[in-house]
């Protein structure tokens, strides 16, 4: 029976690879040929989908971007042996796109069924989780901490760290909390892990269990990706019967348990208090820290709470060893970045590095510039509380410390491009619009600065006294960086700050904030 | 008109009592309400309120605070529009305020005829096929205003 391979996340989805799978079923069975297709996750090359992969002897060959009237000249041109056709593209291994990456937490997404448990165990997966229970819970909170893993959410604190924090805080309960409310537009690589290898998140968390001594973990999962939810929540079902997770993982005597939760449509509760009030029930408002979450976290108990990323990448450690991990990267970033490459851009998708390469080879060696074929004119990076850069400013090394001191963030990985026809004057606007409606509320620097942004953005658009506002603006902007209580606050005038530096030509007048004012 | 209100008190209690002894209840049951009634009624509210043993007002604050949470029926059919940066990059917000135009309608509003409602997202983590929409929990990606034509008439013929 010749295997063919499709993706059923969410965003091959909405380029139709549903029905692109229905159709093959049909057509193979009107011929009367054996087709059984494996339903995958994304390889996260975007602009080659609706994308299907046969399994030839010389290995998978995909055929690619198709539509429903190419079906009946596939079977015609005998794909199922890999036979030549116009959309044969061959080997996706052996694409640039994929060969130049180093893909170690998404090595297996998109190859995998992402919902066999079986299949995550043959392509290496569990082999972490084995080490990890022959070691004592500090051998494992070393060996992250010797890898150099840093929290892939945004933030960029050293993973082992926490859990070392958490291991020695003393409570008859503590809790593993994913963070998987990826709100940072420009992202997906949470989305795509979680539909398409979700057991190595599971796997990560369970290790992350043993290291802290946390019976029981929550991933929460925001509401605007159902599909990422049905995926975990029925791997967490299946790695349950297998003897995975439960009251002896793999016969061990050592308890842990999963529960997926929905978030509800608000992008604070990636912040990680925000986020444990909702775990709780509570509208998700910020509390200030200390007490930290480690200590004082989910239900008052002692928390890890780490993003889908960061955790995924503990298998692999587990499996490699530390020292393997941190020989990719680069200073104090080691070890992969799983790149998003998004917005207006000809080959968006899923790029797995080691930290160091930089933003143009990113985006025009695996972007191959904008999809609309004009320039590159802004950059934003990290999400909405990101800075935007302009195309002479390329260069940067994709690093957390680089970004730093470009007055950026690498923030979750997302990149967004813009061509030349978009008005940085707006984008600034939107940040603050953004803010009002993402605030929690809670301090009013965010609260009322981000409205009051609103409102002086749209002076200096519409030319009124733009002397007198844009003092106003900068007034603003270091009250809301001094005095938020968290990042929301905090980073909001990052994006309208660099568009201000970087394209002082879109707003009114050349700005009189001083690009070097923190 | 809004669309049809197919609250029942006797299956609203039946859910929240199905729910009620996790931790951390009350967004899971407000979400198991929400997909079966479309929106969380009052009556639903004063419920959760006492299954929960929380205060009406603290119930109202969940609800109020999270962008999810409907008070009154949806349209027949819901459309959820990304609004942020990567789907602004591919002429998004234009494309979204074109339609809303022509529907005559607000962010979170429904068509007069209760066949559509539309509702602005912030990402939905299809941002390397933008512009994207869920349509009824279905996702699209690379949306032009062709697709959202033809949306609004499946909306309106269905």
């Amino acid at each position: 029976m010749t295997r063919v391979f499709i993706s059923c996340d969410a965003a091959s989805l909405s380029l139709g690879s549903a029905r692109m799978a229905q159709m093959l079923g049909e057509e193979a069975a009107a011929r009367g040929l054996p087709l059984e297709v494996v339903f995958t996750g994304s390889r996260g090359m975007y602009w080659l989908e609706p994308l299907i992969e046969v399994e030839a002897p010389e290995g998978r060959i995909a055929y690619r971007p198709l539509k429903p009237s190419d079906v009946a000249s596939l079977f015609e041109a005998g794909f199922l042996s890999g036979e030549a056709h116009p959309l044969r593209l061959g080997r996706l291994e052996d694409q640039p796109y994929l060969a130049r990456q180093t893909r170690l937490t998404f090595a297996r997404c998109g190859i995998v069924d992402s919902r066999s448990v079986e299949d995550y165990r043959a392509h290496g997966g569990y082999a972490g989780l084995e080490r990890a229970l022959s070691l004592e819970p500090q051998a494992i909170v070393d060996e992250v901490k010797l890898s150099g893993l840093r929290g892939r959410g945004g933030a960029g604190f050293p993973t082992g760290i926490k859990w070392d924090t958490v291991l020695h805080a003393e409570a008859a309960q503590k809790y593993i909390v994913c963070n998987a409310d990826e709100g940072d537009s420009g992202t997906f690589a949470d989305r795509m892990l979680m539909e398409g290898d979700p057991f190595s998140l599971i796997e990560g968390m369970t290790i992350a269990g043993l290291a802290v001594g946390a019976t029981k973990g929550f991933i929460y999962i925001r509401s605007e990706y159902p599909h990422a939810y049905r995926a975990m929540s029925d791997a967490i079902e299946i790695a349950t019967e297998a003897g995975y997770l439960g009251s002896s993982v793999l016969g061990s005597g050592r308890a842990f348990t999963i529960e997926a939760r929905l978030g509800a449509g608000a992008y604070i509760c990636g912040e990680e208090t925000s986020l444990l009030e909702s775990l709780a029930g509570r509208r998700g408002m910020v509390q200030a820290k200390p007490p930290l979450p480690a200590l004082v976290g989910l239900f008052g108990k002692p928390t890890a709470v780490n993003n889908v990323l960061s955790l995924a990448a503990v298998p692999w450690i587990l499996a490699h060893g530390a020292q393997a991990y941190a020989a990719f990267g680069m200073g104090r970033s080691r070890g992969t970045q799983p790149i998003q490459l998004a917005g207006n851009i000809k080959r968006g998708g899923l790029i797995e590095l080691a930290f160091g390469t930089t933003l143009r080879e990113v985006i025009e060696d695996f972007g191959g510039g904008t999809a609309t074929g004009r320039p590159v004119k802004a950059v934003q990076v990290g999400g909405p509380l990101g800075a935007y850069f302009p195309a002479s400013m390329l260069d940067i090394s994709l690093d957390y410390e680089a970004f730093a001191a470009a007055k950026g963030m690498l923030g979750h990985g997302g990149i967004v491009v813009f061509d030349d026809t978009v008005d940085l004057s707006r984008q600034a606007r939107f940040a603050f619009e953004f803010c009002a409606a993402e605030s929690c509320g809670k301090c009013t620097p965010c609260r009322v600065g981000a409205v009051r942004g609103v409102e002086v953005m749209d002076r200096i658009i519409a030319g009124i006294e733009p002397e007198k506002n844009f003092e106003v603006l900068d007034d603003l902007c270091i009250l809301m960086t001094d005095a938020s209580l968290c990042a929301m606050g905090g980073l909001t005038p990052v994006p309208v700050r660099s568009a201000l530096t970087h394209f002082p030509e879109d707003f009114a007048k050349a700005p009189r904030i001083h690009p070097a004012a923190e | 008109m809004i669309g049809p209100d197919r609250w029942n008190r006797a299956r609203g209690c039946q859910i929240i009592a199905g729910y009620a002894s996790l931790d951390g209840a009350a967004l899971p049951i407000l979400h198991a309400l929400q997909e079966e009634f479309g929106y969380i009624h009052e009556e639903a509210a004063t419920l959760v309120a006492q299954a929960l043993n929380l205060s009406q007002a603290e119930v109202h604050g969940i609800i109020t605070f999270y962008h999810d949470f409907r008070r009154a029926p949806p349209g027949r059919h819901v459309l959820k529009l990304c609004r942020a940066e990567a789907c602004q990059a591919m002429n998004g917000a234009r494309l979204a305020e074109a339609l809303l135009q022509t529907l005559g309608i607000e962010w979170g509003e429904t068509t007069p005829d209760g066949a559509l409602t539309v509702e602005g997202v912030h990402c939905l983590g299809l941002c390397a096929c933008a512009p994207s929409v869920l349509y009824d929990g279905k996702p699209l990606g690379r949306v032009d205003q062709e697709v959202l034509g033809t949306i609004v008439q499946q909306a309106r013929g269905a």
